[in-house]
């Protein structure tokens, strides 16, 4: 299909990759290498699967960012499922999130005791199966950054349509801008452009990365997920720097409007409020995550059943915060590929294909 | 999560419910988030939702400026 091999032809990304390369030794003796952060964990898949690290020179480093939802939510997120998988209330949820260690068990440790944990490809599911358990609660693990928020929430006017009153939302929704500004405010954090995620900016709109560009002078380039796209946003990012322009520049223009999405951002608005949000590793950042507002509290599970998401105690060995900030690569963390692997995760990292940790263990090590 | 490939609507049936199609495997497909899709249209889906249309237009001009790149690179590797 044009639409995929297009932007995967071999022969363009050399050429890409040659400029990169020469406009990078341009810029070498007048600037300290450049760091470039991509915040979505399907950009740091696509990264490590076509070896786009190998075509670039040592002064452009690529650093993962916190862009994968499973992997910033908290140990105390799953506590609280477990306890409400105890409570025999049905678990619904997508498949990521079974084996992610809470405080001390995951989901799929809680299955093999007896929980019911029911697995999700869409969230649509979950209204299906509330419809099928009439006489049981079905609580849905709402995650996710804008991208996946939205098909989450329609779950509610769904929920409302059937009339099911057995249908709710264990709510971790986070924001990818305002953990954008917790990086560029981090002295530790060394960030000199982001590659914006492809399919949240097709939710909230390339203009949400203006404030970035404008008050930060960060260079922001909206880049798809193919190889050529990216090495194209990198090759931009290169370029800018040379020229001495900061930038946002949308290069997925064939699906993200300025503005994004008015559907789903109109759900956003009529059901969701913003609230302080916690993210493993990093810490609470202000208003940087999404809840379900006081008028539709009864599809709010924390609510509902008086159940707390915060916190919890993650393994004090585990570096996926060290790694999500762009601080240490994967390997760097002592338990990579030893003590943790995919097969058994220690932290949230490890467990999502699009984790940083899973990615360099599948193809960079 | 994200399925990063687009996938062409082939079906629409009732206002939010349609078929997509890649590589001759049909996927049922939620339409809700993107109303004005329509049959033919290449859809960007992630967890069973379509979120947003492809506008053919800008990646047809795309893809051109990446045949162009590919074209000289090929040329400069012939003529060495
Ligand atoms: S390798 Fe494992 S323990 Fe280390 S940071 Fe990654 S997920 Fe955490």
């Amino acid at each position: 299909m044009k639409y995929i091999d297009g932007f995967r032809q071999g022969d363009a990304g050399k050429f890409l990759g040659k400029r990169i390369r020469e406009n990078a030794a341009k810029l070498a003796a007048a600037h300290p290498p450049i760091f470039i952060m991509e915040v979505c964990g399907s950009h740091t898949m696509a990264i490590s699967r076509f070896g786009i690290r190998d075509v670039l020179p040592d002064n452009v480093r690529l650093l993962s960012g916190p862009g994968c939802p499973v992997c910033v939510t908290d140990a105390g997120y799953i506590d609280a499922a477990l306890t409400l998988a105890k409570r025999d209330v049905i678990i619904a949820t997508f498949g990521d999130m079974v084996r992610v260690p809470g405080s001390s068990d995951s989901l799929a440790d809680a299955r093999s005791d007896g929980a019911d944990v029911r697995v999700c490809y869409s969230p649509a599911q979950a209204v299906d199966i509330a419809a099928e358990n009439p006489d049981r609660e079905v609580v849905f693990m709402a995650i996710g950054f804008e991208t996946t928020i939205a098909p989450v929430i329609t779950l509610i006017p769904s929920a409302m349509a059937r009339q099911l009153e057995n249908l709710s939302l264990l709510t971790a929704f986070k924001l990818v801008p305002p953990a954008l500004s917790a990086l560029i405010a981090d002295p530790e954090v060394k960030v000199d452009a982001f590659i914006c995620p492809a399919h949240v900016s097709a939710i909230i709109g390339s203009n949400a990365y203006l404030p970035y560009v404008e008050q930060h002078g960060v260079p922001c380039v909206v880049c798809g997920f193919e190889p050529l796209d990216i090495l194209f946003g990198i090759d931009n990012v290169v370029s800018q720097f040379l020229k001495g322009e900061r930038l946002l520049v949308n290069q997925y223009n064939r699906v993200v409007k300025p503005d994004g999405n008015r559907a789903a951002l109109a759900l956003f608005e009529k059901y969701l409020i913003p609230v302080d949000a916690g993210w493993r590793g990093i810490g609470v950042i202000p208003q940087s995550g999404l809840g379900i507002k006081d008028e539709f509290e009864k599809f709010d599970a924390a609510m509902r059943f008086s159940v707390s998401t915060a916190g919890g105690a993650p393994d004090p060995g585990c570096m996926c915060g060290e790694v999500l900030k762009g601080k240490i690569l994967p390997a760097d963390c002592p338990m990579f590929g030893d003590a943790c692997t995919p097969q058994h995760p220690v932290g949230p990292c490890m467990v999502s294909s699009e984790g940083s940790c899973a990615a360099h263990y599948k193809y960079e090590r | 999560m994200c399925l990063a490939v687009p996938m062409k609507l082939v079906e629409v049936n009732d206002a939010n419910r349609g078929v997509s199609e890649l590589n001759g495997t049909r996927y049922d497909v939620d339409l809700s988030l993107v109303p004005d899709a329509a049959v033919g249209d290449y859809l960007i889906v992630h967890a069973g939702f379509a979120i947003e249309t492809l506008d053919a237009a800008e990646a047809d001009e795309r893809l051109k400026l990446f045949d162009g790149m590919a074209a000289v690179w090929a040329e400069q590797d012939a003529s060495k």
